[in-house]
């Protein structure tokens, strides 16, 4: 980690804040979260169930359902805010400037046209290429993204492939037109260790080829340690940690990321009881005042309940949400 | 073990036919389940582990091979004594959500199974209290019968998947993947009570898991299966610490882990698992394996074994030398 990374910024999101309209009113799914994504490296949004961070990947690729609207903040892509453009900017941004990567390959394939024609898709709309140029291309493609005999299988429907190949479907349609930000949201949660292992490398080599700003959106504490730069784990619809994912894990500052890593059953000898984190996150629709994490906090006082903690910095590049930081300790 | 297993497996075959063929989902399968241990069951989508445990729960006939239940072949029995037999093995599904009908209340859920098994609590009043003992059983509050499934968080609905798997009296809870809908938080408190509930009540369990942390934690023996047969099995220590199957050391080595510090080089096995209509000839993992050679394509590998449990079929066991496994004639 060098501080010339500083410079190569390509994602900047800021307050960016997302309601629900539901029949009993507003939910705020996403509450002021900010981060920041850098060309080449693996940024991790970590969190558990309804922490928002699906929400936030969706509305930064400005996919939201229409109950759903981004009330507040920005997300500059390359300077450009993807909240304010007109949709003309945002599709042409869609592809070259931002894709994603979801989980269930299957529903985000269209079953009834051959996997081919959809990843030609991007080269016709795009690069205004013939079909059987594009069709070229989307042959090179599967053939990068490792599936046998792309000759072949180009006309295949995408029920015919197994969940890894999909997966390499999706990725390699998602980076078809080198973006600058790949987002990934639980790209491999629906696949065997042996496969998710294949999909994360070839992830990370993507990457590479393309220096891409990938923005990985995870539950999972392990891959996060294995293939995130940095982290931001979120809670109740807010970042309340961020930073060096090695720095973070080995000496957390919020007491949600310590109970998160103290419940991990790698940390505990076999036999002995787990860790774990008292109480449920709050309901979305009825979130306390002051700090989110109040009701679970071992180390809650007055203060926490009146208002809520900034995510202020703690130590270079670090930043946590809680007013008693310095009290997170390691034991 | 000097006592005789609760629960013995030999030479377990089932087929399936399906378009296309037959399915060979177990060839050859057998384990041991002795009273209060937990067995791991570890492999990857298409493995067998659930046509495993479909058995075990006795839902599925065996094409061939035996399994010995405290003694007795379940199998044999009909009627009556059948139905007397499927009450002593129970399971918790994994998502708390779709196993659980969300028109009940927790107490309706929990006495379900005494609505089939009407003879284990003959009057309303005692199962009723039995229902407030299982709900306190699982930390849940007794008063908690009467709400609605809603009301509950899917830690708490995975409580009372458990307390409805105990509510018969099980010998075995077969436990597919009981926590991998969960949150990590909550994840700790069920695999907490269900190693409280084995203390308290000796209960065996099948722990069927994809996260080989989880695994590590809970169990005391491990197997591990490959395209229907059981590849390596042991010790969970043993298994974890010295895996002597190329296939069991690469399943280690794909799962992620925290421990960034040990620069390990990962084994990245090539293509996915062949597809079980057409198994490879040999051994079945060869297609995927570095050590494969000539042998591997023609022979079936043998059974190694060190005399104290653990075992493994293989060609080019890993760890040669003085610990290394002896072939089993």
């Amino acid at each position: 980690m060098t501080a010339t990374l500083g410079t190569d910024t390509v994602l900047e999101v800021d307050g960016l804040t997302v309601d629900i309209r539901t029949h009993d009113g507003t939910v705020r799914a996403v509450d002021g979260v900010g981060f920041s994504a850098r060309r080449g490296e693996t940024l991790a949004l970590l969190g558990e169930s309804g922490c928002g961070k699906s929400m936030t990947a969706r509305a930064v690729v400005g996919l939201l359902e229409p109950v759903v609207d981004v009330t507040a903040g920005s997300v500059l892509l390359d300077g450009v805010d993807l909240v304010t453009a007109d949709d003309r900017t945002r599709r042409a941004l869609a592809g070259p400037g931002i894709a994603i990567v979801f989980q269930d390959a299957l529903t985000a394939l269209n079953p009834v046209y051959p996997v081919g024609t959809q990843l030609a898709e991007p080269f016709r709309i795009h690069r205004g290429m013939s079909r059987r140029d594009a069709r070229r291309e989307a042959i090179a493609l599967m053939e990068r993204v490792g599936i046998p005999e792309p000759q072949v299988r180009v006309d295949a429907y995408p029920h015919q492939f197994s969940g890894g190949m999909r997966q390499r479907l999706l990725i390699a349609m998602a980076v078809a037109l080198s973006p600058t930000v790949l987002l990934a949201d639980e790209p491999t949660t629906a696949l065997d260790v042996t496969v998710q292992a294949q999909i994360m490398t070839l992830l990370r080599d993507l990457r590479a080829e393309h220096r891409m700003a990938v923005v990985l959106i995870t539950h999972d504490l392990a891959l996060v340690a294995e293939e995130a730069d940095r982290v931001a784990i979120m809670y109740a619809g807010t970042v309340v940690e961020t930073g060096p994912v090695g720095e973070v894990f080995a000496s957390p500052r919020h007491p949600y990321s310590k109970g998160l890593l103290d419940s991990v059953p790698e940390h505990v000898r076999p036999g002995e009881p787990l860790r774990s984190i008292g109480g449920a996150p709050p309901d979305l629709a009825d979130v306390p005042a002051g700090c989110v994490y109040q009701d679970r906090c071992p180390l809650v006082r007055d203060r926490c309940r009146a208002s809520r903690p900034p995510l202020d910095e703690t130590g270079p590049g670090r930043a946590a949400a809680c007013f008693y930081s310095s009290e997170v300790s390691d034991g | 073990m000097g006592e005789q297993p609760l629960l013995e497996v030999r030479d377990l075959s089932k087929s399936f036919t399906v378009r296309g063929g037959k399915v060979r989902a177990l060839d050859g399968v057998g384990l041991e389940l002795a009273r209060g241990e937990t067995l791991g069951l570890v492999g990857e989508s298409g493995c067998g582990k659930s046509t495993l445990a479909r058995h075990l729960l006795m839902l599925e006939r065996p094409d061939a091979g035996t399994v010995r239940f405290d003694g007795t072949d379940p199998f044999a029995l009909s009627g009556k004594e059948l139905f007397d037999w499927r009450r002593r093995v129970q399971m918790v599904f994994q998502d708390p959500y779709d196993s659980l009908n969300a028109r009940m209340t927790a107490g309706e859920i929990v006495a379900e199974p005494w609505r089939t098994h009407r003879t284990m609590y003959r009057t309303a009043r005692e199962r009723a209290a039995r229902v407030r003992e299982l709900l306190h059983l699982v930390g849940l509050r007794p008063s908690d019968a009467d709400r609605h499934l809603q009301e509950f968080s899917g830690g708490q609905r995975q409580r009372l998947g458990i307390a409805r798997a105990l509510a018969l009296d099980p010998d075995v809870v077969v436990c597919d993947e009981p926590v991998s809908a969960l949150d990590l938080s909550v994840q700790a408190q069920v695999l907490n009570l269900l190693a409280e509930l084995q203390r308290e009540l000796g209960v065996s369990y099948v722990f069927i898991s994809h996260d080989l942390s989880v695994v590590r934690h809970v169990a005391d023996r491990v197997v591990v299966m490959y395209l229907g047969r059981i590849v390596e099995s042991g010790t969970t220590e043993e298994v974890f610490e010295r895996p002597q199957h190329p296939y069991t050391a690469a399943l280690m080595s794909a799962a992620p882990s925290l421990d960034r510090s040990s620069a390990r080089e990962r084994i990245v096995l090539e293509g996915e698992i062949p597809s079980p209509l057409n198994p490879p000839s040999g051994c079945r993992f060869r297609t995927r394996c570095w050590k494969a050679t000539d042998i591997c394509v023609t022979e079936a590998p043998p059974r190694l074994d060190d005399g104290a449990g653990h075992a493994a079929e293989c060609h080019h066991p890993l760890v040669p030398g003085p610990e290394a496994l002896a072939r089993v004639p």
